[in-house]
């Protein structure tokens, strides 16, 4: 416990000594960078709303991941299967439905299948093809990204118009409602809540939990035990590409209302570095989560109040990866043999 | 010792805690949402510049202003959120300038009643769907790259001119239309050659900018066309691509030239490959637009500002220009300025018929005169251009 405090110290030391670093170096007074980072993401109601925005697919990513983590899966698809359930999304909201919360149930549910097909797809080249699930999931990425290329330039541009910009708008009555205080969908982010919730009793209370932990462990011992590794992989890989794929859609009925080049917003590869740093434990999730979201919506204040380039959060969020890894490693280094 | 140390930091903290963002006081603050970097040498320079300038020329006037904003840049972010943050910032008057955002910029006007908005280069105040407090603002580029098609025409040697396209819709295919029309004038009715002798191609890449793995790169492009034959070739994107790569081909000993775009002083980035370069000069609109807030006389306008057709390059008068560029050869400079004079007196008007669009489809009869609109709306290329006039 002592200890876990004193790397969480040693953690928060280095990273603030990182970021100054970095934003002194750019430039930037770093006192007044915190102070608009911080400002920036919860100086008011309309600024948390846009913090809980990034947080709900971020939150979907890393609980999906940690499925397949706990089975011993890199699901680097998962970027993969964010914009398969954006195109899922919003191929749903381009058919006509009886009403409009059927229409956005549809799409989500949409986007839950297409993101967790994508995913299945991810798995049964691992298992049935050998390939290793990086590789698989990579490539399915770069699939997925020139899928919604060609849909953007091809078969679902706007008419007369040929640009990357992406698909016309949907009309507002198919997007996800906002709340009265913030552009935020409560849906989504109740949505996130019960994944959260889901994760939490599906790891650690059924069986399913169970049988992922037991193949991720020793997978010819859960065989022998009469456990399919081949088929449990492929649960956590459509549960995990389930929720990424549930964060595209988001992203399509809540966000931008239509579908663009950059629909995931990198949020996939965000979700693999959420997860990383919980320790691959699901209670850190949704803080890391919210710490990040807060980042990227704090940044933009950066270029505005004080001038300097925003990317400058994309600085500091490789520098807070880094500070955990270092400190990680070092106390691994000094951790006595054999403990973990 | 320590406790002053101590008390020091806490003086400090206090200090930088009550130092917050002085608000403007009285100063009309007015926004500027960037498409691209704010300095592109190109499009968004231009407008950066703009609003620099109108902030010293309109005193009490203040810019602030976002770069970068497109969703490859800015993942996660939206226009309305960042009218949010603008108008948190006590802009009175937001400038969206980029078609991208039209959109976007249309939700947050409606949301903003009592904020003044302006969408660059849009048509909702024309087609009548923008709210009371929405403005559009474009300038007549036509003008500029019909010059531009000109000096490309007057330097060719192979008679082959490529044209590096952003995106198509009706905006880029009424420019790279102009630009055509002044080249096949200056091929055919300055230098007397026949029309069949030039070739006009357009390269699409599809969005303003070079955005990697979403776009084609306007850097590859422009050496396709220099490597297959085309010795001039002229930007219609937002950055200078073109120019760069004409200049290092150059280098390798090849007579090759291009012309960039929207911004000034875009030649200086390779000023031995420059032709000139048309721009805009977001001044006059701006000034206008900011006057009509200031003073309550706003009215939902759209706003298409023509060049001073006495003195192209006049920073207060005229909304695009040309500025020739060292690498224009001086013949072909004395023949420009004739064409540019008779442009100013309406001796010479390109956009009249007979044209016909690239299928062949008539576009002005014989005689008629193209009006705003037509203009405006071009439906397609025009005959003898080769490219995709829209999206297959």
């Amino acid at each position: 416990m002592t200890r876990a405090a004193v790397r969480y110290g040693v953690t928060a030391l280095v990273l603030v000594a990182f970021t100054t670093a970095v934003l002194l170096l750019a430039g930037a007074p770093p006192w007044d960078a915190y102070r608009s980072l911080a400002v920036g993401a919860f100086g008011s109601w309309g600024r948390l709303a846009r913090v809980l925005t990034v947080w709900v697919p971020l939150t979907l990513c890393a609980c999906g991941l940690l499925y397949t983590f706990r089975i011993g899966l890199w699901n680097i698809g998962v970027e993969g299967q964010v914009v398969m359930g954006a195109i899922g999304a919003t191929w749903a909201l381009r058919h006509p439905a009886p009403s409009a919360p059927v229409a956005v149930a549809g799409a989500l549910a949409a986007g839950v299948v297409l993101g967790a097909a994508w995913a299945y797809a991810a798995g049964l080249l691992k298992t049935r093809g050998g390939v290793n699930e990086i590789f698989a999931g990579l490539g399915l990425n770069f699939v997925a990204q020139g899928f919604v290329l060609w849909l953007i330039f091809g078969p679902w541009k706007r008419p007369g118009v040929a640009s990357m910009s992406g698909t016309a708008p949907f009309p507002p009555e198919l997007w996800l409602p906002t709340a009265s205080w913030g552009r935020v969908a409560p849906v989504a982010v109740a949505l996130a809540v019960v994944a959260v919730a889901a994760t939490a009793a599906l790891l650690a209370r059924t069986r399913v939990g169970l049988h992922l932990s037991a193949v991720g462990r020793n997978p010819r011992a859960a065989a022998l035990f009469g456990l399919s590794p081949a088929r449990n992989m492929l649960l956590a890989m459509a549960l995990g590409g389930g929720l990424a794929g549930l964060a595209g859609a988001l992203q399509v009925a809540g966000v931008y209302h239509r579908l663009i080049p950059a629909i995931s917003s990198g949020y996939g590869y965000l979700g693999l570095l959420v997860a990383m740093l919980a320790g691959y434990r699901l209670a850190p999730v949704p803080v890391i989560a919210l710490f990040f979201a807060a980042l990227n919506v704090g940044s933009i204040q950066l270029p505005l109040v004080l001038e300097v380039d925003s990317s400058l959060s994309g600085v500091i969020q490789g520098a807070v990866v880094l500070a955990v890894l270092v400190v990680h490693g070092w106390s691994a280094r000094r951790a006595p043999e054999g403990t973990p | 010792m320590r406790t002053r140390s101590l008390a020091f930091v806490a003086a400090a903290l206090a200090v930088a805690l009550a130092a917050a963002p002085a608000l403007a006081g009285d100063a009309f603050r007015f926004g500027l949402l960037l498409v691209g970097p704010h300095n592109d040498r190109g499009w968004s320079q231009a407008h950066y510049e703009a609003g620099r300038h109108v902030e010293k020329t309109l005193p009490g006037t203040q810019m602030v202003y976002i770069d970068k904003v497109n969703p490859a840049d800015r993942p996660g972010i939206t226009i309305p959120q960042l009218v949010d943050d603008l108008v948190d910032k006590g802009c009175r008057l937001i400038i969206a300038n980029s078609d991208d955002m039209k959109d976007g910029v249309l939700q947050a006007a409606q949301e903003h009643p009592d904020v003044y908005f302006v969408h660059v280069s849009g048509d909702h105040a024309l087609t009548g769907t923008a709210p009371p407090n929405l403005s559009n603002l474009m300038g007549r580029m036509e003008y500029g790259k019909m010059i531009a098609g000109a000096a490309a025409a007057l330097t060719t040697r192979t008679g082959k001119i490529g044209y590096v396209g952003p995106l198509i819709n009706d905006e880029t295919r009424r420019l790279t239309a102009s630009c055509y029309l002044g080249a096949r004038y200056a091929w055919e009715k300055i230098l007397g050659r026949p029309a069949k002798d030039l070739e006009f191609r357009v390269s699409w890449i599809g969005f303003w900018f070079n955005i990697p793995g979403v776009t084609a790169d306007p850097t590859q492009v422009s050496q396709n066309f220099f490597d297959n034959g085309y010795d001039v070739v002229v930007s219609g994107i937002d950055t200078t691509e073109a120019l760069v790569v004409a200049d290092q081909k150059r280098k390798q000993g090849k007579a090759v030239w291009a012309i960039p775009y929207d911004y000034e002083g875009a030649c200086d980035t390779a000023p031995d490959a420059c032709l000139g370069v048309p721009y805009f000069n977001w001044v006059p609109g701006y000034t206008e637009l900011l006057r009509q807030a200031r003073e309550g006389t706003w009215k939902s306008t759209w706003l298409w500002l023509g060049p001073d057709r006495k003195d192209l390059n006049n920073k207060e008068t005229s909304s695009v220009g040309f500025l020739p560029g060292p690498a224009l050869a001086p013949e072909a400079k004395a023949k420009l300025d004739a064409f540019v004079r008779d442009l100013a007196a309406g001796k010479t008007n390109l956009f009249q018929g007979p044209l016909n669009y690239q299928d062949g489809s008539p576009f002005l009869a014989a005689g008629e005169t193209a009006s705003d609109r037509q203009i405006w709306y071009m439906k397609q290329l025009l005959q003898g251009m080769e490219g995709q006039s829209s999206a297959k």
